[in-house]
């Protein structure tokens, strides 16, 4: 049934444009917010479609879910304005930039529709050697261990620089025993996912910003529900939680570079042990930077 | 039989997706709207996730499956007993002013 | 199947009306809650009809996080009493 195959994806499509049409340009920002919400939810359904679904499983738990919230207990700190009517300059600037993020996606598109690539089988011959039984575990953590190691680093710079803009603790309300409770059953369950995308990412779809993501979530509805005391970067324990990925990673690539085979290079028989060990250590600092960003507070100088 | 059973189920699955969404659209006041999607669409994904068990490749996917629903029904109940409070809370402090109302 | 799948997203259509057109933020929250529901669907439908089981984990994930986020954004949307 081709043609319905084909209404569905054009319905995806349309709805996704729709979407992130409202989330930019919703004259309310509690709307775009909601939008940017469905958003991600939306782009989930079709990176599934796409049949990815390591991207699926992503998208779901960072851009569907916890990006929402941090959006929105943000704008709680701010009045509920409508948007400033945008100048012609920079309406002007706004489509410059759209034009040439467009060119370079284009080039890096294009290619690829030029029949089949040589980087998968490339990525399926060396599997063997890379500890892991996943592909896109394998190019993540091994192959390409430096991007990784750089997403760490940045999600560390934004904790650091939300840090300086984080307003101190406002008063809340209270909490209704419902949500307490409610909070007390997400909790566990989303350890209980977390662990076991964790544990799935070394063969199959998974991994550890979804994990850390998923623990994140556990703990913002915990404080949320006022069943955690605050959580600063003040907190010796957070800091070193926070720290503990890119600590991690970076021994082990100095390690690597000094006795071993080279800069991020795993020893061949290590590099199952060493990959588990990075995810581990990535999905704890993942989930303190991603909770800190989401419901950290900043402690009162002099209090 | 067990694929019958399972088209049945599925578009039995999708006439309680449609019902939900025809509150939604149609409702006069949130309370009943909120009604209306909570439960019809939670029975929809009920009976779609019976209709996909019983074609799934192994037990695991059907453990999986309904777990998800589980979770589902869980959570729209919650949603719509929290959803209804905020709501009530908001109507009594301002007497559904303007400020209720976007 | 397929057919399924398109009653799901016009589904998510309608929800989106919901979302412009409030009028209270209840209702453009409860779309939240429906589109979790309605993604949920989608995605263990496209398990079945791709034959990609770890879609199913992408729904149980998807289902997780939207309980999470409303139940968040209803306690984030409340205000302390006497603040107005």
């Amino acid at each position: 049934m081709p043609a319905t195959e084909l209404l569905l994806d054009i319905t995806l499509g349309v709805l996704l444009l729709i979407l992130a049409g409202a989330a930019l340009h919703g004259t309310r920002l509690y709307t775009g917010i909601i939008s940017f919400i469905a958003f991600g939810l939306l782009l989930a359904l079709v990176w599934a479609r796409l049949g990815a679904p390591d991207l699926a499983l992503a998208e779901a738990a960072i851009g569907a879910g916890l990006t929402g919230v941090l959006l929105l207990s943000a704008l709680g700190r701010h009045a509920d304005e409508p948007a400033q009517p945008g100048s012609a300059v920079r309406t002007l600037a706004t489509l410059l930039l759209g034009v040439l993020v467009l060119i370079l996606l284009l080039r890096a598109v294009l290619p690829l529709a030029q029949g089949p690539q040589p980087l998968p089988a490339l990525v399926n011959s060396q599997l063997e050697a890379s500890g892991v039984s996943h592909p896109v575990t394998a190019v993540l953590l091994n192959f390409r261990a430096w991007d990784t190691l750089l997403e760490l680093l940045v999600l560390l710079l934004a904790v650091l620089g939300v840090r300086q803009l984080q307003p101190a603790g406002r008063p809340r309300p209270g909490v209704w025993p419902l949500l307490q409770a409610w909070s007390r059953i997400l909790a566990p369950l989303s350890v209980i996912i977390g662990g076991y995308l964790l544990w799935r990412g070394s063969h199959a779809p998974g991994g550890a910003f979804q994990a850390g993501a998923l623990l994140a979530a556990g703990v913002v509805m915990l404080r949320l529900a006022g069943l955690l005391p605050l959580l600063r970067w003040e907190n010796g324990l957070l800091r070193l939680l926070v720290l503990v990925g890119v600590a991690l990673f970076l021994t082990v690539a100095a390690a690597g570079a000094w006795f071993g085979a080279g800069w991020l290079n795993y020893p061949a028989h290590w590099s199952g042990a060493l990959i588990v060990l990075i995810e581990v250590a990535a999905t704890l600092s993942i989930a303190a930077s991603l909770s800190l960003l989401v419901v950290g507070e900043r402690q009162e100088l002099g209090r | 039989m067990l694929g019958w059973l399972s088209n049945a189920a599925l578009a039995l699955g999708a006439f309680f997706f449609i019902a939900g969404t025809l509150g939604l659209l149609r409702f006069p006041d949130v309370y009943s709207r909120l009604h209306a999607v909570t439960k019809a669409d939670t029975l929809g994904l009920g009976l779609v996730v019976l209709g996909l068990c019983l074609r799934a490749p192994s037990w695991r996917a059907v453990v999986m499956m309904l777990l998800v629903w589980l979770l589902v029904m869980a959570s729209s109940t919650t949603a719509c007993q929290l959803l209804a409070r905020y709501q009530r809370e908001r109507d009594q402090a301002e007497g559904g002013d303007q400020d209720a109302r976007h | 199947m397929i057919l399924l799948a398109v009653i799901l997203l016009l589904t998510i259509l309608a929800g989106l009306w919901r979302v412009f057109s409030g009028p209270t933020r209840a209702d453009r929250l409860l779309a939240i809650q429906l589109f979790g529901t309605t993604g949920a669907a989608l995605l263990m439908l496209a398990a079945d009809w791709q034959a990609q089981p770890a879609l199913i984990d992408a729904a149980l994930v998807l289902a997780l996080l939207a309980a999470v986020v409303t139940a968040a954004l209803v306690q984030l949307l409340r205000r302390p009493p006497g603040a107005g």
